[in-house]
């Protein structure tokens, strides 16, 4: 039994209970996002936006975190992260039916605008980048008090070129505040390559301009980003200032469910994206060192479908949000 | 009690909140060691430290944005735009995030913070176009934010108490005119000034004259030479443009039924559109007149020399002139 509880060699800090664990979330994260294109396909979901491709890096990132301590400033793709850090598939489901109990904004937001206080993630709007600066602030506060927490705030690479990220990097590394800026970097701002987003090569390669350790990693390799996120945070909570690590994902689907990619993507380009999924190189990585037994991967998979099944009927009963209240909260009440 | 300027009151309220409450902290170009451009943070970095007092890039966007993510977490910054004129870069962090932050995630976070900014110029004050502006209509215009511009040393200390305890974010916009030519009485200590409650600053029967900032203290003078004619001209200074105050808007347009609208802002589509429209939606009945607006030109700013900044600035004959247009009607 303590044999099979030691740490395989991939991944020295991770059980492999922690590994299966982080194997189920991508996993779970997938299938909802699944469930969501499904549920806008069939004209129930107004609107869906897919973070199929970046669920490694968002496991990798948010295993590297202390869940419940540690805060997150997310961007529209994190539906896998937001579930690390304790959001559930029902509170989504809620989301993308526009039911009263969405707990991001009581379906006041277009869905994948995450937010929930009691899971230390903070709220966010449609404009790009912004959040950027949000979490410079709250790494702000966390420094002032003298606390161990550090927060994380997301953006893909087209988010990059808002005034708002270098602004929030410059801060960031002046006052050498416990921030990780992660890009999302899928290659894509909607249809406008990386090349026409910026001149160099890697979004990692502006760190040394702004005077903080960056990192390019592949964000397809869970325990590379891992391992790297660790690194960050720990430079982060021991007070040696921000860092920039920059994830090379894949968008496996179209911007949004508004967007069509095959329009600007060629289709070899998209089949060459398939072959790589970062679920399945986990599922076979882990396979490979017996963390993951014959069937096993079915049966997380199974496992995930009936929890998602179950949020699904939740939030097919749920009711709608009353009309009576949609003046309110504009200012504290009372 | 103690007589000091417009700018004393402001740095007094700063000092006594961060005092009173280890949550508040100032943050802005230059409000460290130098005190600030206008002096309205001076002393607070000696005092406080550079983890309370915090001299930021420049980069306006930068300074709302980070205060608003440090009133997401727990904390009551002071973000500080050194002029109005510069606070567009930061339009995207007022009006899309921390307008929106209570209403959007229905009331699970909040956003307490206040954004100083001074405002206004004239023909003294030579601010020219880019140091002069008067803004204020564009966030009144924005639910979930309040717009503050306070007109005496005292209020200025007192609304800024009431602003810095909000629970949501509050634009407060001071007259650069005011802050060292005016010189008053200021209560020491817990001196609140509730936010969206205006003030009669003259009472009168005959017409009433609806402003706010350093426009109240022309209105006045304006008044005084009605008043030498038998003309009494009430003075309303609203204090605060969002929320307004209707209750008394409404009941100084029913009490003279004469009414005029003035501020150094651009005319159209201004504050004094909104007032207007409140007294001819509520008090059509009572009015003896047309309600009357007097504003800045059609023109984007003050500009610099002296003749030209003339035309563009109310000041209290052009006020007298209208008030007697309205007398005479």
């Amino acid at each position: 039994m303590a044999v099979s509880e030691s740490a395989p060699a991939i991944a020295a800090d991770l059980t492999q209970d922690q590994l299966r664990s982080m194997y189920r979330d991508m996993v779970l994260g997938r299938l909802l996002d699944e469930r969501i294109l499904v549920l806008n396909r069939q004209g129930r979901a107004p609107f869906a936006i897919s973070g199929q491709g970046h669920e490694a890096a968002q496991v990798g990132v948010g295993y590297a975190l202390r869940r419940g301590h540690d805060w997150l400033v997310p961007y529209y793709r994190d539906l896998t992260l937001v579930m690390v850090m304790g959001m559930e598939p029902r509170d989504h489901l809620m989301a993308s039916l526009g039911r009263a109990l969405d707990p991001n904004s009581g379906a006041r937001q277009m869905p994948g605008h995450y937010g929930s206080r009691a899971h230390n993630i903070v709220t966010t709007g449609s404009p790009v980048a912004t959040q950027i600066l949000h979490a410079v602030g709250v790494a702000t506060a966390f420094k002032y008090r003298g606390e161990d927490k550090v927060v994380v705030t997301s953006v893909g690479e087209g988010g990059t070129s808002e005034g708002d990220w270098h602004e929030g990097l410059n801060w960031a590394a002046v006052h050498r505040l416990p921030v990780i800026f992660l890009v999302e970097n899928n290659s894509y701002a909607i249809s406008v390559p990386q090349s026409r987003q910026m001149a160099v090569a890697h979004v990692a390669d502006r760190g040394p301009g702004y005077g903080m350790p960056s990192a390019t990693v592949d964000g397809g390799d869970c325990l590379a980003v891992y391992a790297a996120a660790l690194e960050a945070v720990e430079r982060a909570r021991r007070g040696d200032g921000p860092t920039l690590l920059e994830a090379v994902c894949m968008r496996l689907q179209s911007h949004s469910s508004d967007d069509d990619q095959r329009r600007y993507r060629s289709p070899d380009d998209l089949a060459q994206m398939r072959e790589h999924d970062p679920l399945e190189r986990f599922r076979r990585q882990l396979e490979g060192v017996g963390v993951l037994a014959e069937g096993d991967a079915d049966t997380i998979r199974k496992d995930c479908q009936r929890v998602i099944e179950a949020a699904q009927a939740e939030a097919d009963a749920a009711a709608p949000p009353d009309p009576a209240t949609a003046l309110r909260h504009v200012y504290q009440e009372g | 009690m103690a007589q000091i300027t417009y700018v004393e009151a402001i740095r007094g309220a700063l000092e006594e909140e961060m005092r009173r409450d280890d949550r508040v902290l100032v943050m802005g170009e230059d409000v460290g060691a130098k005190g600030g451009v206008f002096g309205a943070t001076a002393g607070l970095f000696a005092e406080f430290g550079e983890e309370r007092v915090i001299d930021t890039p420049l980069a306006e966007a930068a300074i709302v944005g980070v205060s608003i993510g440090c009133a997401l977490a727990g904390l009551r910054p002071v973000a500080e735009i050194q002029f109005l004129d510069f606070i567009p870069p930061a339009m995207d962090q007022i009006i899309n995030e921390a307008a929106k932050i209570r209403y959007r995630s229905n009331g699970d976070w909040s956003c307490p913070m206040v954004i100083r900014a001074p405002c206004g110029g004239g023909v003294h004050v030579h601010g020219a176009l880019y140091h002069s502006q008067s803004l204020e209509a564009l966030f009144a215009h924005v639910p979930g934010l309040k717009v503050v511009i306070p007109s005496t040393p005292a209020d200025a200390k007192g609304l800024l108490l009431s602003a810095i305890r909000d629970p949501d974010p509050v634009c407060f916009f001071e007259h650069k005119a005011l802050y060292r030519s005016l010189r008053d009485e200021v209560p020491e200590g817990e001196h609140l000034v509730p936010i969206g409650k205006s003030r009669v600053a003259r009472e009168g029967t005959d017409l009433s004259c609806i402003t706010y900032g350093a426009t109240v203290h022309e209105a006045l003078a304006a008044a005084e030479r009605l008043g030498q004619d038998g003309i009494e001209v009430e003075v309303l200074d609203l204090r605060t443009v969002r929320p307004l105050d209707r209750e008394a808007i409404i009941a100084t347009a029913r009490k003279t039924g004469k009414v005029l609208v003035c501020h150094e802002a651009n005319l159209a589509v201004g504050v004094g559109a909104e007032v207007a429209a409140i007294v001819a939606e509520e008090c059509f009945q009572q009015l003896d007149a047309p309600v009357m607006r007097l504003g800045g030109p059609e023109v984007p700013a003050i500009p610099f020399a002296e003749p030209l900044a003339e035309v563009y600035c109310l000041g209290p004959e052009k006020i007298e002139a209208k008030l007697r247009q309205l007398a005479a009607y």
